[in-house]
């Protein structure tokens, strides 16, 4: 096998025993790159090397990756290096500091990538489309999305173009694309991992998350970014286990709840199918299923509508051609105040559509007169969706359900109607709602050859059982070993 | 909910945001479409439910007041598309 086509941690084990040294890693991959990328399309501002430096910081972490490179998602900040949420309002926008998960790579030797992997512009996405750089293309059929928001670094781990890499979840953001691009994808609990450096989408929604070709690797990127840290406010000082404990361990007796609001309608006939051999592969490793009910399911996506809208709208506000980026020239003298008409003009031709729509969604929820009906109203029934997963982890160790509804669809399917596009993040969604972990991993493929991903959500801080869990799976499968063919 | 054109530009204008014509009329649309989708939450009942507007258990996150390492005024300044000195250059604000 070719090096690209490794997992870190058979990487590891060669560069331990002295087989293989980095450089040889990196070479592999930039041939790879070079070779697949101009079809899918993964990677962004492809030009110059691919590498930058390595830097010892205070972690505490050993250096145990000896130069294994990762590809970073573009709106996680990297010191000199562009970082620009696939926006034209970001461009050029290097960042004066590393993001806390990036310091703490480059401490456990890790060699981040300075081309960054493609995105929907600013996270507002399913699907890869809305980058300023236009869509990546899904490894397993390239007239296909790869799923979004991080559909770049789900795409270059799938086609072997990375070894691994991270991405970010406010909505499904890493869970959607691994299950389109067949490859394992975590959204760790809300405030496990720092998101110091990632620019914000929805505060109290958003995660840095691992992308990986197998289970054993997410948990070794885990136990490499996950920690408290002071520069974010909202991260949890609780200790990091060492999640490769979780691996090999049966499932006997463990306790899978299956909500039934996630197999009704709407529902891909194949996808379900699918999902279900997975459910009863569960069972034939031991694991108890029952069917349970998350009653306010159907409120999930429009709660989540307004929330991470009226989120987005305050985190994007700073946007307006003064510190970074895009600022509008040749100004159209539309108001009294030449400042004014910079801040609109520099926003109204930096910003896509996706993100006007966001952004004016978001701030009419916030808005006199409508707050109370829209965004707190919005707030109270979050409370009732974090009530219905509190209920069912008092007497489950966790839930399967299918990632996505459906697997990829075509690229330019659902882009004329963007509720269509929303809806398509209803499996995912509650899980950020109520900041629970949640990983989806591959369990399987449909007639036409598109991958379908399998979620497994636990409590909070209880990421350790769904590595249990989804290792037991996947060691007993053989969806892991697949690759396209490209 | 029914959500007008005007109602659009004007929440477009507190977002900072220009709208060109065909842009706002394709918007109102979209946003109406979904406010529409939106209204289902109205069914639910709330009373006596509390807001989440952070999800996790920790509150009053402080740290002690001594000063530490900030970014210099040259790195702040780098990225700006105009600066003056030590300032972020802007359109006169000021008559």
């Amino acid at each position: 096998m070719k090096l690209n086509e490794l997992t870190a941690h058979e990487l590891i084990e060669k560069l331990n025993k002295k087989e293989i040294n980095s450089d040889e890693i990196l070479t592999a991959l930039d041939k790879r790159i070079k070779e697949a990328d101009s079809k899918v399309k993964a990677y962004i501002r492809l030009d110059g090397s691919l590498v930058s430096n390595l830097q010892p910081t205070t972690y505490n972490l050993q250096p145990i990756l000896k130069g294994i490179p990762i590809s970073i998602k573009d709106n996680i900040c990297t010191q000199g290096f562009n970082t620009e949420c696939c926006s034209k309002i970001l461009q050029g926008f290097k960042p004066p500091y590393d993001a806390t998960v990036i310091a703490r790579l480059k401490e456990a030797g890790a060699s981040v990538l300075s081309v960054k992997t493609n995105m929907d512009e600013f996270a507002f996405g399913s699907s890869t489309e809305n980058s300023y750089f236009g869509p990546t293309h899904n490894p397993y059929d390239l007239q296909r999305v790869p799923g979004g928001s991080s559909g770049g670094s789900a795409a270059a781990v799938a086609a072997d173009e990375a070894v691994w890499a991270l991405g970010s979840d406010t909505g499904g953001s890493i869970r959607q694309p691994a299950s389109f691009c067949g490859v394992v994808g975590l959204k760790p609990t809300y405030g496990r991992v720092s998101r110091y450096g990632l620019i914000a989408f929805a505060s109290s929604l958003d995660q840095i998350g691992p992308l990986t070709k197998d289970v054993e690797d997410a948990a070794l990127l885990m136990n490499i970014i996950a920690g408290y840290d002071l520069c974010d406010s909202t991260s949890v000082n609780a200790e990091v286990p060492d999640y490769t404990r979780s691996l090999g361990k049966d499932i006997q007796g463990i306790k899978i709840a299956i909500p039934k609001e996630y197999f009704i309608e709407g529902i891909d006939k194949e996808v379900k199918e699918i999902v279900w051999e997975a459910v009863e592969k569960l069972k034939e490793l031991g694991a108890q299923h029952s069917e349970v009910s998350l009653t306010h399911t159907e409120y999930a996506v429009p709660v989540y509508y307004l929330i991470a809208t009226a989120e987005a709208s305050s985190n994007l506000a700073r946007f307006d051609g003064v510190q970074y980026g895009f600022r509008a020239k040749n100004l159209r003298p539309k108001t009294k105040n030449q400042l004014i008409d910079m801040y609109t003009q520099t926003r109204g031709d930096g910003f896509g559509q996706e993100a006007k729509r966001r952004i004016i969604l978001g701030t009419f929820a916030l808005s006199h007169g409508y707050y109370d009906a829209y965004y707190l109203r919005a707030l109270k029934v979050r409370t009732l969706i974090k009530q219905d997963f509190d209920g069912i982890f008092n007497n489950f160790d966790c839930i399967a359900t299918p990632t996505s509804p459906t697997s990829a669809f075509k690229i330019g399917e659902k882009t004329k109607d963007p509720l269509k596009m929303y809806l398509s993040d209803i499996y995912t969604i509650s899980v950020n709602l109520a900041g629970i972990p949640a990983i989806s991993l591959p369990c399987g493929f449909t007639k036409k050859g598109l991958p379908v991903g399998l979620q497994i959500m636990a409590k909070p801080f209880n990421e350790e059982m769904i590595f249990r869990v989804a290792h037991a799976y996947e060691q007993s499968t053989p969806w892991h070993t697949m690759r396209p063919k490209l | 909910m029914a959500i007008d054109k005007g109602t659009v530009k004007y929440v477009a204008h507190l977002a900072r945001i220009e709208l060109d014509a065909k842009e706002l009329e394709k918007l109102s649309g979209q946003l109406q479409g979904i406010l529409d989708f939106i209204d289902r939450l109205k069914k639910v009942d709330i009373k006596n439910i509390p807001p989440t507007s952070h999800i996790s258990p920790i509150k009053n996150v402080l740290r002690e007041d001594k000063p530490r390492q900030s970014l210099p005024v040259g790195k702040a300044l780098e990225n700006a598309p105009d600066k003056q000195g030590s300032f972020f250059g802007v359109p006169k604000v000021i008559e």
